[in-house]
């Protein structure tokens, strides 16, 4: 009943075209962003805010960034954290090697780089396809990390390779406390996903689902191959730097090299998958799936020991965990290969004609 | 001098590169006859290898332990074309790709449950040390244990080539291969075929992880043995068993080879991702790898 599009007439060109056509849709996201901007700092513990939310938007954008190339673009990548973690460390020599950046610029600028990093293990995808891609994405995973290891210069010559992110200051305005850091995040990741919702509705990400379904058909209607492909490189790599540069610097605070492992690339794709291939709404939420599950786990695991009195070895709790972490990704893609933005998309659906089945 | 230093390092990079070829086999297999790209491979040779090492160190003849566990990798196998494979039958590749890497999570977590996650060593009797008659004559150490990684690496393609072209069985695993829908239609049992292909990828599974567990040790990197397989497997060619032999042999000499000369310039440790800097630029050239089939794209 509540969810109804009658009686909403579109009558301009621009009404046609917005970005949420429905005003149920427009409400509900208000009403949403105003929440996490207003309420959930005040009623969120440092706990929450801190170690659970914070991360779970960082990796909404780096998932965003993968489906943009994966989802929209077509092309497999196992190198999210590599992108990620050449933002992380770009943005932490930008802000220590040029004195007084603004750090807006400074994550602007590293994911820029993550950009042109991007585009040049991009360049393999323009002779090269499904999973040879993948396993050639894999090239940038291994050589991105290693130079960043290899080559002093990136960790400012710290003798662990280990990098301590500074302060946040934006106009004289410390962002020291989780609440403050969630909302710088927020702030970022609400912007940059309203960005690629309207981007992947142009020219551009239409070129890019033509690529997506047919890349031979797309280039003999004229789709130019090289620009629409590094493209769609380069703006997924920007996103996963500008991700990653968050990572640093709101989330984690001290980072090397490993955090950004082949282990945080899956995971990424895991997030996309489970979300939804090909769905802004599916990134966040495959991360925040993939960032809670582990968390319900080792809370349900304590349960059992209050409940039942038995004590389960650490050890035995992180293999479980494992197996029921695949289990629930076969599970998943077996019950709904499309993901979780699918059944949302179900639930409108049966929702707009509620209560009639047809 | 030099020339023999070379010869060595060569030697040494192509028998590592026999070990690589023989986690790629697996790979090959499973997409050869399915079309997935199997990425739990790793965890089955860690799996398998892990299995058959427990059962040793139980007091288990050897014999016995390499027939109890292929009877485990045989089960495996029934489950996992029974659990996820004929769910999935039809979906997108990147679909079954992603089950696999769900399947990886389960073997790693379900194999540490049940042995624990202590590293084990494992010992066949042949010594890992180089061969004394070869290093007084001509000064070049090659181990014996690597000769015999070969010889197994050579008995288990021989023995798969014979089971691909000259069986009932490789014959119909040949013709899924080439056409799921037309295999079907002349009465060949996929789900029965597809079973079969993942027992045998489970057998080579075993063989691999005996070596690799020889060499290194059972423990959980074991499973990063498949990241090693990658680029020896797009080099090859996804499809063809030949192509990751080859394909093993060229990344395993050119591993070894950039190491020793090239290394010491960029500082070392290029090990990481050499290989797949190399399998790249084959790519460039030929994007099926050497021996992969070629892709011919209508519209």
């Amino acid at each position: 009943m509540l969810y109804r599009e009658a009686g909403q007439f579109k009558s301009t060109y621009a009404e046609d075209q917005q970005i949420f056509p429905i005003r149920q849709d427009r409400i509900a996201l208000a009403v949403f962003l105003a929440f996490a901007l207003l309420v959930v700092p005040v009623i969120g513990n440092q706990y929450w805010l801190g170690a659970l939310l914070t991360p779970f938007l960082i990796f909404s954008l780096a998932a965003l960034g993968l489906n943009i190339l994966t989802g929209y673009a077509g092309q497999l990548s196992l190198g999210t954290a590599a992108f990620m973690a050449v933002g992380a460390f770009m943005a932490y020599n930008f802000v220590l090697r040029v004195p007084g950046i603004p750090i807006l610029l400074a994550f602007v600028l590293a994911g820029i780089c993550a950009a042109a990093v991007g585009i040049v293990f991009g360049l393999p995808s323009l002779r090269i396809k499904g999973f040879y891609l993948a396993v050639a994405t894999l090239a940038c995973q291994f050589f991105v990390l290693w130079a960043l290891q290899k080559f002093g210069w990136f960790s400012n010559h710290s003798t662990s390779g280990v990098i301590t992110a500074q302060q946040i200051v934006i106009l004289g305005y410390a962002f020291d406390t989780p609440a403050r850091k969630y909302l710088l995040t927020l702030g970022v990741v609400a912007v940059m996903a309203l960005a690629a919702k309207n981007l992947m509705r142009s020219e551009t990400g239409r070129a890019f689902m033509a690529v997506r379904d047919m890349d031979v058909a797309a280039s003999v209607i004229g789709i130019p191959m090289m620009r629409t492909k590094l493209l769609a490189f380069a703006i997924s790599s920007f996103y996963c730097g500008v991700a990653g540069a968050l990572h640093a610097f709101c989330y984690l605070g001290t980072v090397e090299p490993e955090a950004y492992s082949l282990d945080l690339s899956f995971r990424i794709l895991f997030m996309i998958i489970i979300g939804g291939v090909g769905s802004i709404l599916g990134a966040f939420l495959g991360a925040a799936f993939i960032t809670l599950f582990p968390i319900f786990l080792s809370l349900a695991s304590s349960w059992v020991n209050d409940l039942f009195g038995v004590e389960i070895s650490h050890a035995v709790v992180s293999n479980l965990e494992s197996i029921i972490f695949g289990g629930l990704i076969i599970f998943f893609l077996i019950v709904e290969p499309q993901g979780l933005a699918r059944l949302w998309q179900i639930t409108k659906e049966k929702l707009r004609l509620w209560p009639f089945p047809h | 001098m030099e020339l023999v230093f070379f010869i060595e390092v060569l030697a040494g990079g192509l028998l590592a590169g026999v070990m690589y070829a023989l986690v790629a086999l697996g790979f090959v297999l499973i997409y050869k006859a399915s079309g997935v790209f199997n990425f739990a491979q790793g965890s089955m040779v860690f799996f398998a290898a892990l299995t058959f090492v427990s059962l040793t160190e139980r007091g288990w003849n050897f014999w016995l332990a390499l027939i109890a566990t292929l009877a485990v990798m045989v089960l495996l196998a029934v489950a996992t074309e029974r659990m996820v494979l004929r769910p999935l039958v039809n979906q997108a590749p990147i679909t079954l790709f992603m089950a696999t890497i769900g399947l990886a999570f389960v073997l790693e977590g379900l194999s540490q449950l049940l042995w624990g996650s202590q590293p084990h060593g494992l010992e066949l009797g042949i010594p890992d040390v180089p061969m004394e008659w070869l290093s007084r004559k001509w000064n070049v150490n090659i181990s014996q244990f690597d000769l015999f990684a070969a010889f197994v690496a050579g008995a288990l393609v021989a023995v798969l080539a014979l089971l691909f072209q000259k069986t009932r069985i490789g014959r119909a695993l040949r013709a899924v291969a080439d056409d799921h829908q037309a295999a079907l239609a002349v009465g060949i049992p996929l789900q029965h075929i597809w079973a079969i292909v993942w027992a045998v990828a489970g057998f080579v599974a075993l063989v691999a992880g005996v070596m690799w567990g020889v060499r290194n040790g059972v423990q959980y990197a074991l499973t990063f043995v498949a990241l090693k397989a990658l680029p020896v497997l797009i080099l090859g060619g996804f499809e063809s068993i030949l192509g990751a032999i080859i394909g093993g042999l060229i990344i395993g000499a050119g591993e070894k080879l950039a190491e020793v000369y090239l290394g010491p310039y960029v500082g070392g440790g290029i090990e990481s991702w050499f290989a797949y800097v190399i399998a790249l630029l084959f790519l460039l050239v030929r994007p099926e790898g050497l021996f992969g089939e070629k892709h011919i794209d209508r519209v």
